[in-house]
């Protein structure tokens, strides 16, 4: 068991908690992680990014080395593709198609999407209605983690259950929101 | 036992919890917030048992643990790495008085300037107050690292630098976490005169610091945080720093080829690096920040057997932080193939928040000095404000390090430029920028200084701000006229009144305060949020 996830995404855009669920999956099943992120001057509606890794063995950097991702996922269509570098021959690419276009020369959606559609494996999925079905625009990041499920080598039950030790102090409405979203991204990506 | 999943800089923090620390002091700066952050929300300090403060900044911080040090108690500063420039004085005279508790000085480092003005390593300091130093590998040494650091400051009487950097501090990690231990009593020193640095007692005192630099060095020779692998393939040796040490494990392996010294503590263990030198053909040194002990290894003469190689050779970058990748190709290993980057992404730099009342006041001024001269006339400072560089704002010139804008407009003021305008946060004001008001006062600078004022120090995450919503009568209190500090709410509906309040202080000859106040919208957002938290569980 050894994984290479990068996480993708915008400023506010909830990227920080989908990577401390999927390290609080992965830490509950006793596997060793680490997990790289972005704060400070960085974070202000610019790029975030996170590198996560986990595996049943020691694990010795906090970067992923460029061509060993196993998974590129991503918030935002145009943040999935400024990663491509780091994915592995047989890496999958998991992405919302909803931009965020906050600067000027936002290239072309069509453009965007055709990018990543070139991508041997990948998956499109329209984040934010999905989470607002689930009953929370915030929630397209948890809609997202249940699209990236399949390719993060972790049980639903895991991360579910992460899910709940994520939001359990904002209450039960919360949790079975975040779930809710969870679970139609994980039945949307099929 | 089960672990927890820790970024470096809270692993950091719970080690120095858990080694007996009872005083932690800090000025927030990226990346070395988190480690007060993690003390101050930690039950010890809920308990009354810990302290931790904000500080109003580096300098203070440090006199304050440097203090909790002579009563007895073990105490922290933390900083980042341009922080230490400003702590200075304190560091370097520390290294000479001497500790009586534990006495450490956290600092991260910021390699490739993700958030910071410039990529120091705060390893020279080392040259330069012949201190000790740990740099962890990894979290859960960064977890190990405060109970051995305590524990020789405490032995060698000497406060100890805790050196780390951006992918350890901002890297989450599985840790252990050990025994605790219990918190020193209030004693004051023994020899108390060694914190008395006349010249007369600092020169002994300074010998004997020199004196004993190779008993430091010894204990970097043993010291846990410095390990020797041994490999059979002597024609290349690898010395490896902190989390240098990682890379190196992730490209090569778990059974390496080649020997390996890991060196985690200074002064540099110089019997290992010579084990290393003296049987290897060719020694490539791996260190994230500056070339540090490569540059010690390879002398002047540069010397040629064997040949040292890393960032001076151009074995590694020269400048930036270490990847796995450039280590792996240091180290001449093939990776596997490399998809070919995309050329659809269009950067995405950082920008203000909608709404955000830095944007008011950016556009105040540039609407006030409409078509400004060449070079420009707005020196600005540290903190989210200074995003008005960028476009749509392009509203300030300058931005060189804490409080410099206000000292910088005087000079060009009394060089001849008018208007000469500082821009400054309420927080860096506080941390710099009250002595440089003084001066100005003291001189009549034809000065227009805008303080904006948003209640707190957002740019790291919104830490009480110093100024406490005191700018006025901070400002009345160093001698500025009363009539010319001047109060204004930064808000497009107050636009063109506040573009006047500018004009008209520009006019005015002699040093202005305009202090430009509305709450960061983050903070207030945070705020509405908890407040509505709270009515909603009183409902139930």
């Amino acid at each position: 068991m050894n994984r290479n996830v990068i996480l993708a995404g915008v400023g506010g855009q909830g990227l920080l908690a989908l990577a401390a669920v999927i390290g609080e999956a992965a830490r509950g099943l006793g596997l060793r992680v680490r997990q790289a992120e972005v704060h400070g001057m960085a974070q202000r509606g610019g790029v975030v990014q996170s590198h996560l890794r986990y595996a049943d063995r020691p694990i010795h950097s906090n970067l992923v080395r460029r061509g060993t991702a196993d998974l590129i996922l991503a918030l935002e269509p145009m943040e999935a593709l400024r990663y491509l570098p780091y994915l592995a021959p047989d890496g999958a690419v998991v992405t919302s198609t909803a931009p965020v276009a906050n600067i000027p020369d936002y290239p072309d959606e069509a453009f965007v999407i055709a990018e990543i559609e070139r991508q041997t494996t990948h998956r499109l999925i329209d984040a934010p209605a999905l989470a607002m079905e689930a009953g929370a625009a915030q929630a397209a990041n948890m809609v997202m983690l249940g699209a990236g499920a399949p390719f993060l080598g972790l049980p639903e039950t895991s991360l579910i259950r992460a899910i709940e030790v994520f939001f359990a102090g904002k209450g039960t409405a919360v949790i079975d929101t975040n779930t809710r979203a969870f679970r139609l991204g994980f039945t949307a990506v099929g | 036992m089960p672990t927890q999943l820790l970024l470096g800089n809270e692993a950091l923090a719970r080690g120095a919890l858990d080694a007996g620390l009872s005083a932690a002091y800090a000025y927030p700066g990226t990346p070395s917030t988190e480690i007060t952050e993690y003390i101050l929300r930690s039950p010890e300090v809920a308990g009354g048992d810990v302290i931790a403060r904000w500080t109003a900044n580096e300098k203070t911080a440090l006199e304050a643990a440097i203090g909790a040090s002579y009563a007895g108690r073990r105490a922290m500063a933390s900083m980042k790495h341009v922080g230490l420039n400003v702590a200075a004085d304190p560091f370097v005279n520390s290294a000479i008085a001497g500790a009586n508790g534990g006495l450490l000085i956290a600092v991260a480092d910021d390699p490739s300037m993700h958030s910071s003005q410039n990529e120091q390593d705060s390893r020279v300091y080392l040259d330069l107050s012949l201190m000790p130093c740990i740099e962890p590998a990894d979290q859960q040494e960064a977890y190990e690292a405060p109970a051995h650091a305590f524990e020789l400051s405490e032995r060698v009487r000497m406060p100890v630098l805790l050196r780390t950097t951006t992918r350890l501090s901002h890297s989450r990690g599985t840790i252990t976490t050990g025994d605790t231990r219990p918190r020193n009593p209030l004693s004051l020193p023994e020899d108390p005169k060694r914190f008395i640095l006349l010249p007369v007692l600092a020169r002994d005192s300074y010998a004997r610091l020199v004196e004993r630099q190779d008993e430091l060095i010894r204990e970097s020779e043993s010291s846990p945080f410095t390990r020797y692998v041994n490999g059979p393939d002597r024609s290349l040796g690898i010395i490896a720093c902190g989390i240098a040490y990682g890379y190196v494990l992730d490209v090569v392996g778990e059974s390496p080829r080649h020997p390996i010294l890991k060196i985690g503590q200074y002064p540099i263990p110089e019997r290992l690096v010579a084990e290393v030198t003296g049987t290897c053909k060719r020694i490539l040194v791996v260190e994230e920040g500056f070339p540090y002990v490569e540059a010690k290894l390879r002398g002047l003469p540069v010397r040629s057997t064997p040949p040292i190689h890393g960032r001076l050779s151009g074995h590694l970058p020269r400048v930036g932080e270490l990847t796995p990748q450039a280590v792996a190709d240091a180290l001449g290993l093939e990776g596997p193939p490399l998809p070919e980057p995309s050329s659809v992404p269009a950067p995405r730099p950082p920008a203000l928040c909608p709404g955000c009342p830095h944007g008011d006041t950016c556009r105040m001024i540039t609407t006030a000095l409409g078509d400004r001269p060449a070079g420009g006339v707005v020196f600005s400072d540290i903190g989210c404000y200074t995003l008005g560089a960028l476009p749509p704002y392009d509203a300030i010139d300058t931005c060189v390090e804490m409080g410099s804008s206000i000292t910088m407009a005087k000079g060009a003021a009394a060089a001849g430029l008018h208007p000469a305008i500082s821009l400054i946060g309420d927080s860096t004001f506080t941390h710099s920028g009250m002595t440089g008001l003084l001066d100005c006062v003291n001189e009549n600078a034809n000065v227009t200084i805008i303080i904006v004022d948003n209640l707190t120090i957002a740019m790291t995450g919104g830490q009480p701000s110093s100024a406490e919503s005191r700018l006025a009568r901070i400002c009345a209190g160093l001698g500025a006229d009363e009539e010319h500090i001047r109060r204004i709410e930064p808000h497009p509906k107050n636009h063109a009144e506040n573009v006047a309040v500018l004009e008209q202080e520009i006019a005015h000859e002699g040093p202005s305060v305009i202090i430009a106040q509305r709450e960061c919208i983050q903070t207030a957002r945070r705020r509405a949020r908890a407040a509505k938290a709270e009515t909603a569980g009183e409902a139930r």
